[in-house]
């Protein structure tokens, strides 16, 4: 009971206290708070919304796991974001140039992405136990060098194609694609949304039913506690990364493979910061990070309702934010009360405190 | 103390990347004598064209169009209504539109892209438009093509432009397509009469396509009216990476690397980031160029309006009302198939009076060679 309650009592805290926040901040720029926050929930009924949240939510879940893969350690890998850009051009270039059978060709997109993913990162991650380089500092830097990777490599001289002012990877054929569920005129729901659920409970299986997954939170816990348990914190650190890397390069597979169909300058940019936000807000447990992905994209797409009304759709970027930093703080003041009352009860019991 | 470590640092890397361009300038073999002192009496200038003939000055028909019926639906660009540029541009068209074919104010509706959206977003926004009843609808930047595409059979109904795009096979989705290249080209003309040194510069928001031609255009008219000029080119970031377009500092720092490369004209199209060129060109005492809007007159760049000789225009504005109109008018067949110089789609600005009537005369010449097809401009570098 008081484990529920010191869980799930600081999001719920946050999420209202954001919320009242953004109800402020609406007042002052003179909007309506209430029709704000009823129009960002009637939406969801409206057009492609509610399979539009499903879609989104799929694809941050996978950028929050990549990310907690590595706080479970103590990895910062804020290079979620360079890692699924490049795996993305990798794997439509890639899809884009072969013939393969349905079915296997859209795997061998999906492995070729997260080698890729997996790749980029581990030049950080070699970085890192070779020469001992933050990761914080390397995954950035290699952010930007993703940039520019994928910028080159759709050059119209290299692998992409021109279309009138827009450049694209070769579009990937038919038997790459993969189907989604449709739901008519309100959308279809990504096949690979289901990838996004696999990953979760394969994540939740890792974590807390193998070996690894012990000593990778056991390394998080204490990295020299588990270094004299007999594990290797290198080898940790180097798996942690990859894995991370893998499954970032994932992100984008859900949209591609399923929409798009190739990699164009419309692609998308920031998931992976977003991931890192989301993995905060899930506390990097698996179930957690689905609420927080579900809210996250929620939150996105009332961006889109709250402007079509003429509400300044910022508002959602200080909702976002304000949920971060809101939450952080509250975790920890629950935790704190936990403690007080926690010694208040141990004292008692011992006797120690005077009962008058 | 950090501060100054961090303009060390600034100061180094547009030490080296002058240098690297100063490098690749002699790399493709310039034939400025090296070494020499500046020649401070300008560019050694090839003929001038021939005198334009009379100007086609084109009746624009006065009929009166009633456009009271329409719903006008605009789904801008990243940056949307008050950038100071290319969604401006289209702002300004739309207001013409509602100021004369008196479409009522309540049903116009604009709606903008946030930075880095997922393409859903695009989806929905003109689903949104397209939903309520609005038609037309105006998709503002090349960005909303793969969208309208899928959006524009949904409503058979519905009539869609897209500036600076094309839908293949969605016949209700009339591209308004502009020659940047050409436009572009005068702009390279200005550059080369107004250098004093034979030495400008050309800083690209995004590298992309679009951007490119722009870039390919400028060059060509440069060498073309001073064969001999150096030109430095910088793109403040790669293609994907949209916020080329919106940083004014980085616009900045390249302007300064190119001004101490030696240049002394220079020529941006990178949106918002140009506030940074024209006020690094204030600073350095050089010339600069404006893009897309008549930049001289513009609010936001107000404090360095005296360096800029000329705006190339891109007139999204008129592209955006002709396009309107031609819906009131049940005629959108009627409309260019690009907005080029010879219908003054694109064109260069004369506020500030810095470009006399010597220089007027050599653009006019120029830009009658390139409608009569004389000067073929390339469209990509």
């Amino acid at each position: 009971m008081g484990m529920l309650r010191g869980k799930l009592l600081p999001p719920v805290l946050a999420i209202l206290f954001s919320a009242l926040l953004c109800g402020i901040a609406l007042v002052v720029s003179g909007a309506n708070p209430l029709r704000a926050f009823g129009v960002m929930l009637s939406q969801i009924g409206q057009g492609t919304t509610a399979v539009d949240i499903v879609n989104s939510t799929g694809t941050y879940y996978i950028a929050a796991l990549a990310v907690a893969i590595g706080f479970q350690m103590n990895l910062f890998n804020i290079g979620v974001e360079g890692q699924y850009r490049v795996a993305a051009v990798v794997a439509a270039v890639v899809g884009g140039s072969i013939v393969l059978p349905p079915g296997l060709h859209a795997l061998v997109i999906i492995l070729t992405a997260a080698v890729a993913g997996a790749l980029w990162a581990a030049v950080p991650a070699i970085l890192k136990v070779t020469r001992g380089v933050n990761e914080v500092i390397s995954t950035i830097m290699m952010n930007g060098l993703a940039l520019g990777l994928a910028a080159y490599l759709i050059g119209s001289d290299v692998f992409g194609e021109l279309r009138g002012n827009n450049i694209r990877t070769p579009e990937i054929p038919h038997s790459g694609w993969v189907p989604g569920i449709s739901f008519g005129s309100s959308g279809t729901v990504f096949g690979l949304v289901f990838l996004a659920a696999l990953l979760g409970i394969g994540y939740w299986v890792m974590m807390n039913r193998t070996r690894f997954g012990f000593e990778l939170r056991a390394s998080g816990e204490s990295s020299t506690a588990a270094a004299a348990g007999g594990v290797n914190a290198k080898k940790m650190v180097l798996i942690a990364m990859l894995l991370s890397g893998g499954i970032a390069g994932l992100v984008s597979m859900p949209e591609i493979l399923g929409r798009d169909h190739t990699y164009n300058l419309n692609f998308p940019a920031g998931i992976g910061f977003s991931g890192i936000a989301i993995a905060l807000l899930g506390r990097n447990h698996p179930g957690g990070i689905a609420f927080a992905a579900l809210l996250w994209a929620f939150l996105d797409k009332s961006g889109l309702a709250l402007d079509n009304v003429q509400v300044p759709r910022e508002i959602v970027t200080i909702m976002q934010g304000a949920i971060v930093l809101s939450v952080v703080v509250a975790y920890e003041v629950v935790r704190r009360f936990e403690l007080a009352a926690q010694q208040r009860q141990v004292g008692r019991q011992l006797g120690t405190v005077d009962a008058a | 103390m950090r501060r100054r470590m961090r303009g060390l640092a600034v100061a180094a890397i547009a030490l080296t990347s002058v240098l690297s361009m100063a490098a690749c300038a002699k790399d493709t073999g310039g034939t400025q004598g090296s070494g020499s002192t500046n020649t401070a009496e300008g560019c050694k200038l090839a003929d001038k064209p021939p005198a334009a003939a009379a100007t086609s000055s084109k009746a624009a028909s006065d009929e009166k169009v009633d456009g009271s019926a329409l719903k006008v639906g605009l789904a801008y660009d990243i940056g949307g209504r008050g950038d100071a540029s290319f969604n401006d541009s289209a702002a300004a068209g739309l207001d013409k539109a509602k100021a004369e074919l008196g479409i009522k104010p309540e049903n116009v509706k604009e709606l903008t892209a946030a930075p880095n959206e997922p393409e859903d977003a695009k989806l929905t926004r003109l689903r949104q438009l397209a939903g309520e009843g609005f038609s037309p609808i105006i998709g503002v930047g090349f960005a909303y093509a793969e969208s309208l595409a899928v959006v524009a059979p949904e409503f058979p109904n519905v009539k869609f432009a897209i500036v600076d795009g094309a839908v293949e096979g969605a016949a209700n989705v009339t591209p308004l397509l502009f020659a940047e290249e050409q436009g572009s080209f005068l702009a390279g003309v200005i550059a080369a009469y107004q250098s004093k040194k034979c030495h400008v510069g050309f800083v690209g928001g995004v590298e992309i396509p679009l951007i490119q031609k722009f870039d390919a255009g400028y060059e060509q008219g440069a060498k073309t009216a001073a064969p001999d000029i150096k030109i430095e080119k910088k793109y403040l970031t790669p293609a994907g990476d949209f916020t080329g377009f919106q940083d004014p500092t980085k616009g900045g720092e390249a302007a300064t690397g190119q001004i101490e490369a030696g240049a002394d004209v220079l020529y941006h199209a990178a949106g918002a980031s140009g506030k940074g060129v024209f006020s690094a060109a204030k600073t350095a005492g050089v010339k600069a160029i404006g893009v897309d809007s008549d930049q001289y007159n513009q609010k936001t760049v107000e404090e360095s309006k005296d360096v800029i000789v000329s705006s190339m225009l891109k007139r999204v504005d008129v592209a955006v009302y002709e396009f309107v109109r031609a819906v009131a008018k049940n005629d959108v067949a009627s409309l260019p198939k690009v907005f080029d110089l010879s219908v003054d789609g694109v064109g260069y600005a004369t506020s500030g009076g810095k470009i006399d009537e010597n220089l007027k005369a050599v653009l006019e010449g120029y830009k009658a060679q390139i409608i009569e097809g004389k000067i073929k401009v390339k469209s990509a570098p």
